[in-house]
Order: C-alpha cells, then structure tokens, then sequence
C-alpha cells in the first residue's frame, strides 16, 4: 500500500518537473544563462576593440567606483563614476516621491468616482502606453528645448527674454521620467485606494482626527502596500532608465543606463559594464525584497 | 464631566432625572437632491434629547432615523433648521470638533490597529499623554469586558467582539453624547440580547446620553427610557415606551410597535359607535365627533360566553396555538377582523370552535382613539 503511495506520489512529482520543463528551459536560456555570462564578463579583462579577453581581472569591479591612476596604477575614488551613481540615484527617488505627489491625488480622484465612470479614467491613464517610449519623450524634447513651444511662447508672451534652458538638464530628466513613470505609480495606488473602506473616514472624523490626521493615520497605512509597490514600479526602472537621460538630459547628464551602455559601446570597457549591470541588478533585488517585507507587515493585519 | 447647561429644564418626564437638555434638533429639514427630484430625507424633526437618558429612535428604513443621527454626529448638514448640544449652535461644526462619538452600524474599526489602538485613536487625535492613552485603552477594553484581548489583530476578532471594540473606541474620548446607529443588527439573537443588557450597564456606568437607531422596536421598548418614533422623515411620537405602546398617537405608531387592532368607529357623546350599532365606552373622552379609528392590543380582549351582556357578539374565525399563547381570530359584525391573545391553558387544548359564535369584552382603558 505504502509503496503504491510512493509511486504515486514518484510519479506526480516527475509530471509535475516533465509538464514545467518547457518553462524552465526558456528561463535557463534566457534569463539565467544571459545573467552568467554577464557576471562571468565583469571578471575578465577588456579587449582591445570590445568584447574580452579570457584572463581573471577585478578591474571591472573596482571601476565601479575607483580609476587607476594613469601614471601610477593607484587606486582613487572616480568622482566621475560617483557622481552617475549619486544622480541615478537621487533622480529615481525625486522620480518616485514626484510621481506619488501627483499619483495619489490622481489615483484617489479615480477610485472615488461612480464605478462606471472609473473605466474611463483609468482608460485615459492607459493612453500614453499606446505610444513608443521615444516617441514620447522626443515629445517632451519638442516642448521644453530651447526653441521649442513652452520656450516659444513665453517668449512671445514677453514674459521671458530669453529662453529658460531645461532641456540637458537633471530637472528635464526629472520631468520626462515622471511624466514616463506615472502610470505605474497611479495604477497600484488606484488598486489600494478602491479596496479602501471610505467609511473609515467617517470614523476617522469622529474620533477627533482633522483632515490631515486622516490621512496620516488612517488613510496611508492602509493604502501603504499600494503605495509600495507603486513606488517600487517606479523606482525600479527610473534606476535603469536608459531613454529619458539620453534624450532630455543630453550626453553630460548621464544616469547608470547610459554608462553602461557607454562601456559596452564606445567606452570599450566590457567587464566594467557587466559588472556596472551585475550592481544595478543587485540594488534593485534589495529594493524588491524591501518591498516584500514591508508588503507583508502591512498585509499582515489585513490581507 | 458634563457641565452647565444654558437651559434648565422643568421635568416632564418621570421627575427623578434632571432634565436638562443634551442635544436639541430643531425644524431639521435635510433634503437630498436638487429642485423637483428632490427628496425630504428628514421633514421639519424637532427633538430634545435629555441629558443621561437613553433616546432611541425608532422607524423602519428610510424613515430619516439615520439621517438624524448623521446630523447629530455632523457628517450632514441640515438644509435648514439647528442642532444645538447642551444650547450651543453646532449646525456647522466639523464631526471632529463635536463632543459626540459613533458606533457605527458596520462598526468601521480600524484594520491596521490592534484593538487596544483603535480604542485609543480618539485620545491620541486629542494629543493626550502616551500614557493615558494607554490607559485609558485599557479602562475601556475591561469596560466592556475585553481586557484580555487589548493587542488582538481587528480582524481576529468575532463579530461581537468587534462590536464591543466599537463601543470602548466611541466611549474612550468620554463623549457628551454616544450615537449608536443600529449597532445590533449584525449579531444574532443570543448576541443581541446579551448586548442589549451590556449596552443599558454602560450607559447606566457611564452616565453618557445614548442616541439609539434602530428599525427592531422589541430592542427600543427593552432599553429605551424615551422613543421617537419616525415615519417618512417626520417624528410622529415622542414618549416612554409605555405611553408609546399603550397611547400610540396615530394608527402608524399603533401598528409599528407590536400588533394591534383596529376599529373603524364614529366618536359621539357615550363613546364610540361601531358601524354595527355597538357602543364602546372611551377612557379618555376627547371633544372630538365624527369618524374615527379606535386601536386595542390583542392581550386587551376578552372573550365571554356570547349571550354576556355589553359584550360585541363576534365569530370565531380561526385561532393559533403559539406555546404560552393562543391567536384567536374573530369577526365582529360589521366584518371587523380582530386578534385575541389569550394566555394558553394549561393543557393547550380549546374549546373554540370555528364559526362559533363568543362575545368579546375590551380591558377597561384598552382603548384608544389614533389619528389615520
């Protein structure tokens, strides 16, 4: 009986490894495997034309943030290197706090709207998707460069004498990437708002709290898990972002995408992009796991 | 606690209560919609609700009942007319700013607080002490008799757990006055009367005026010292529940609370006259004339032997055996169906027959005279 049982259970198991082969084939080849090759790269030594020669170096790693002096082989801070970490960085959080100052009222608008007419809204928050991401922020380039219509018309206004230079600046980044960005922070916050029980507002009034004690203490933590992961949606990609910075923020504004690409294009530095790339991947693994704890703890009381 | 008031009262009432007036709605309208739709949730309510009692209102739904208390508790404006607490105008004061607290009929606690939290939300609004937040959570909770489950999740709690975490939130800020809109609805029979004791105890402890909403008119009649009664966005009574069920004013208040009989009569100068030549003597002889509806509770007939003189000669239609009581269904002459309830015997048989003939006798006083 007992050794049936096992067999059944034998025979299940291998179904169950059979019928998921396909999909762990694909991962393996195109996720995994890409991803060893890559972490593999970042510990070989630069060829001279791209790609790489098959000989053990940390170089790769070290350029993260160091240079090797040119004279003396010692290593110091690259002020360059650190400076592309410190604006991605700091954009991406600017990206993310802005797309949730303008998400949450956005998404509080929709979600409080009578059932049938939320379709439309959210329809309308959908529409820039319909587009290609560089058509759209050629767009944004159209508006804000220098001769272009915002400039144009403030000029003929008279209200400017000349124009107000954005474009290849961080702040036009900025504006493109939460531009960009939004939809993916008003979507999960919309999720968590229409799950809000409203009459907890009422509750909230009653028991002394003002409108901005609501929102503190009632409203945020419950919509918090909605508000986590908007702004990891956000965060997340705005790290890596690649057309935005190349296209508002010109060649000197560079974010992390950009300097990698740099290294595996003209920069001719292989193994300091993988490793560059290999950095990225493991910031954003930390800013998803930061993300499933504090999913939980907020899910933990209800649901 | 309760201080002062600008306006002492006389009693009216039973005369051992103060009676000084907590809270006063006066000529409320509330309309909802606009122009020609629109729709008189409250019509013209005044009421004065005394300071310590227990007040409830009673009415089916959409009588206006829950509007009242909105009003009371400021989440609605009245479109015309004041809410005065203890004299004082508070038509246009912000919930939070009202000595008046909640128990809402879905209870709305909050699920990401423990339950000792909830009950301390209103206090750490106020910015109290930490510690006498704490504190007074933990008064609250063995109040109502939680003490024990202070650092439970919300949504680990049962159903009537979450009604008392409900209660101990709304009474934990010491309100002037506690609103409770229909808080009982959601629990079963056994819950709800055990809860219809608990609430009487905790007003009695805490001396706070209760505003009770309820449609259940077993429930209003169990814990109420006053009712008014609503119907279609007016007040139609005001008064204990006795003078409620044993004087109804008019013949919605007579059939909303418990069953009743009514009788089609013309009011002359020896009593009522029934259309089948039958004199019914009234208590209370009013100057009125003319066509009225006479009420009698089913428990306030008699039946004697048919031939009893001043008894109504009347025909067994039917009757139900209900346990402690026993339904007898009658016709009088004039086609007039009445009900019986006459306490069972002790073996529960009768000797009733359908189609019988039996004389009907009113208990003195029984009657009264209600407005249509």
């Amino acid at each position: 009986m007992s050794a049936l049982e096992d067999q059944a259970r034998a025979r299940s198991v291998r179904n169950a490894w059979a019928l998921s082969a396909p999909a762990l084939v694909i991962l393996a080849v195109a996720a995994v495997g890409p991803l060893l090759i890559v972490l593999v790269y970042s510990f070989l030594t630069p060829g001279k034309y791209g790609n790489v020669e098959w000989q053990f170096s940390t170089d790769g790693w070290l350029g993260i943030l160091f240079t090797r002096d040119i004279f003396d082989d010692t290593l110091k801070l690259a002020d360059a290197h650190l400076t592309i970490w410190w604006r991605s960085v700091r954009l991406s959080l600017l990206t993310t706090l802005f797309t949730f100052a303008v998400g949450f009222p956005t998404a509080w608008f929709i979600a409080t709207r009578p059932p049938r007419a939320r379709g439309f809204w959210l329809f309308l928050i959908t529409i820039p998707f319909w587009t290609n991401l560089l058509i759209r922020t050629f767009a944004i380039n159209e508006v804000i460069r220098n001769e272009g219509l915002f400039n144009t018309v403030m000029i003929r206004l008279g209200l400017f004498s000349e124009p107000l230079r954005i474009i290849n600046t961080d702040a036009a980044v900025l504006m493109g990437m939460t531009y960009v960005y939004l939809p993916l922070m008003v979507l999960p916050l919309f999720a968590a708002i229409d799950r809000f029980d409203m009459r907890l507002l009422e509750a909230g009034y009653d028991l002394y709290a003002n409108r901005w004690q609501v929102l503190r203490h009632v409203i945020l933590p419950i919509v918090k898990p909605g508000i986590v992961a908007g702004s990891i949606l956000v965060f997340v990609p705005s790290l890596g972002a690649y057309v935005t910075p190349r296209v508002l923020g010109g060649g000197k504004n560079m974010m992390i995408g950009n300097f990698i690409e740099l290294q595996f294009g003209q920069g001719r530095n292989w193994p300091l992009g993988a490793a560059l790339s290999v950095t990225l991947l493991l910031i954003t693994t930390a800013a998803l796991l930061f993300y499933v704890r504090a999913a939980n703890k907020g899910g933990n009381g209800h649901g | 606690m309760i201080k002062s008031s600008d306006e002492k009262r006389n009693g009216t009432g039973d005369g051992t209560r103060v009676n000084e007036i907590a809270i006063e709605a006066r000529n409320t309208i509330k309309a909802f919609g606009q122009g020609g739709v629109a729709v008189r949730a409250l019509d013209d309510v005044s009421v004065e609700i005394r300071k310590g009692e227990f007040f409830t209102v009673l009415g089916p739904s959409g009588c206006g009942k829950t509007t009242l208390l909105r009003l009371i508790a400021g989440f609605e404006t009245p479109t015309s007319g004041q809410i005065l607490l203890h004299g004082t105008d508070i038509t246009h004061l912000p919930p939070n700013k009202r000595p008046v607290n909640t128990v809402f009929q879905s209870y709305a606690l909050f699920p990401h607080l423990t339950v000792a939290e909830n009950v301390g939300f209103a206090l750490k609004m106020q910015g109290r002490p930490r510690a006498e937040v704490a504190q007074t959570a933990r008064e609250m909770l063995e109040l109502v008799r939680l003490g024990h489950l202070a650092d439970r999740r919300i949504t680990q709690m049962s159903g009537g757990q979450q009604q008392r975490v409900a209660l101990a939130r709304a009474l934990a800020a010491r309100p002037q006055v506690l609103l409770l809109d229909e808080p009982l609805s959601a629990l079963d029979l056994k819950l709800r009367q055990e809860m219809q004791v608990e609430l009487k105890r905790l007003q009695h402890e805490t001396g706070i005026t209760f505003v009770f909403v309820t449609h259940d008119q077993e429930e209003a009649l169990t814990m109420s010292d006053r009712i008014g009664v609503m119907s279609a966005g007016k007040i139609q009574q005001i008064g204990s529940p006795r003078e409620i069920y044993t004087r109804p004013v008019n013949r919605f208040v007579a059939s909303f609370i418990g069953e009743t009989n009514f009788l089609p009569a013309t009011l002359g100068p020896e009593g009522a006259h029934l259309s089948g030549g039958e004199v019914i003597e009234l208590a209370t002889s009013g100057p009125r004339h003319g066509p009225v509806t006479l009420t009698v509770r089913p428990e306030q007939l008699r039946l004697t032997p048919p031939d009893e003189p001043g008894a109504l000669p009347a025909i067994v239609t039917d009757w139900v055996y209900l346990g402690t009581d026993t339904h007898v269904h009658l016709q009088l002459r004039d086609g007039t169906a009445l009900v019986a309830r006459l306490q069972s015997n002790p073996t529960g048989e009768t000797d009733l027959t359908r189609g019988g003939a039996m004389g009907v006798r009113f208990a003195p006083g029984a009657v009264q005279v209600v407005e249509e």
